[in-house]
């Protein structure tokens, strides 16, 4: 048995996977990584199956020592990668062996660096799952973000993967801003008159200091509601409707003026209209976006929104054949 | 003469609470790993450090500005 020795933490660094799906009428977000996309990619490039335990460390890089032979990969956010102070290539397999140390300077693009090791973070399974959901502390590492001097358990790495290895730079994700993402209008986008409805489509959204897995808060328009008799059951907000169940990447829009964009680990229902639903590719790139950044929401359909799911799945399948092909 | 960056993205405070004192004042003198400023982001308040020893010289954001990524905080005149 071997294990990764945490140094530091950095801010907030947790073990997912792809998500605890199956479970959102109980009241149970999926978690699983923000950037499903990076994360895929980083434990393909290691060996690992997509939906293996890995680290995603929001906005600063842990400092990890390794104790025996493994292969790392970096992927998601743009930084310096190094081990043992020196430079080291991230979207690509680096070999690791005793006592090296993984280190992170600042972050010159996106939000959220995925590590992945080969054998993967071997912390135990819950609800089918190695996510993190750190509002309940359940699932990944104690169920809480990784603090200094803890201690990560590995499996055991197989032997398909190379060092050297990386994901063609065509095949990378940018981070251009603002960041443009999909949505299909509704459930509750009546709330909003047809100029309210505009405003939040033309308006360049801002992301506040609230901005986390939870959810992301953004400011800079005010949006019209229509007016309407409240509802039994309804809250007195003109943004409140009769509690319905929020989709993942559902936007509602608390006052009219904050509009809430609800992510991996946020709450599954409630009674706030929700105006939208950012399409699940473009959850990667809300993932990969920052506090003071900017956000636009462009109207798509549900044909475009699986399109786009498809040629994900098919960029990821392009990368497993990319490395193991050859 | 170096600078504190700020490693995250949030709003800069220099007090530990709004009715305390600063952490330090421009011309104090700190040491590394004292805390300098928080910036609050992700629904938490996170505390900036010194990686040196030295002096503060001045302080290049105003307390409750929003800053980003590699922002430089405050100078440091190291020992």
């Amino acid at each position: 048995m071997s294990d990764i020795r945490v140094h530091a933490g950095g801010l907030f660094t947790t073990v997912q996977d792809l998500g605890r799906p199956g479970h959102y009428r109980i009241g149970m977000p999926p978690s699983g990584a923000m950037d499903q996309y990076s994360a895929s990619a980083a434990n393909l490039l290691v060996g690992n199956e997509p939906n293996t335990g890995l680290l995603e460390a929001t906005y600063i890089g842990p400092t990890l020592e390794f104790t025996d032979h493994r292969l790392i990969a970096v992927t998601g956010a743009t930084a310096s990668v190094t081990v043992n102070g020196e430079p080291v290539e991230a979207w690509t397999a680096v070999p690791v062996g005793p006592s090296d140390v993984l280190g992170f300077s600042m972050l010159t693009a996106g939000a959220r660096l995925y590590i992945a090791v080969s054998g993967g973070i071997d912390v135990p399974v819950y609800l089918g799952s190695r996510s993190t959901y750190t509002l309940t502390g359940i699932g990944g590492f104690d169920g809480r973000k990784l603090a200094d001097a803890d201690r990560l358990p590995l499996g055991e790495a197989g032997t398909r993967a190379r060092a050297g290895h990386s994901v063609p730079e065509s095949l990378r994700p940018e981070f251009g801003t603002p960041a443009e993402l999909r949505t299909i209008i509704g459930l509750c986008s009546y709330r909003l008159t047809e100029r309210g409805l505009k405003t939040f489509l033309d308006t360049e959204w801002k992301i506040t200091k609230d901005a986390n897995r939870v959810g992301y808060r953004l400011r800079g328009g005010s949006l019209e509601f229509t007016d309407r008799a409240q509802p039994f059951g309804a809250g007195s907000d003109p943004a409140n409707v009769v509690d319905l169940g929020y989709p993942v990447g559902s936007i509602q829009l608390p006052g009219g003026d904050e509009p809430i964009v609800l992510l991996n680990d946020a709450v599954t229902g409630g009674g706030y209209a929700t105006t939208g639903t950012v399409i699940s590719v473009d959850r990667d790139r809300i993932g990969q976006a920052k506090t003071g950044e900017t956000v636009r929401f462009v109207e798509t359909d549900l044909d475009t929104a699986l399109t786009a799911r498809r040629e994900r799945a098919a960029r990821i399948d392009t990368i497993r054949e990319a490395l193991t092909g050859n | 003469m170096v600078t504190i960056k700020a490693g995250m993205p949030g709003i800069f405070y220099r007090r530990p609470a709004p009715e305390d004192e600063p952490y330090v004042s421009e011309g104090g003198t700190i040491a590394a790993g004292q805390t300098i400023a928080l910036i609050e982001v992700m629904k938490t308040y996170n505390e900036i450090r010194a990686e040196a020893d030295g002096t503060i010289g001045k302080f290049l954001v105003e307390d409750g500005d929003e800053v980003e990524i590699g922002q430089d905080l405050a100078e440091l005149e190291t020992a």
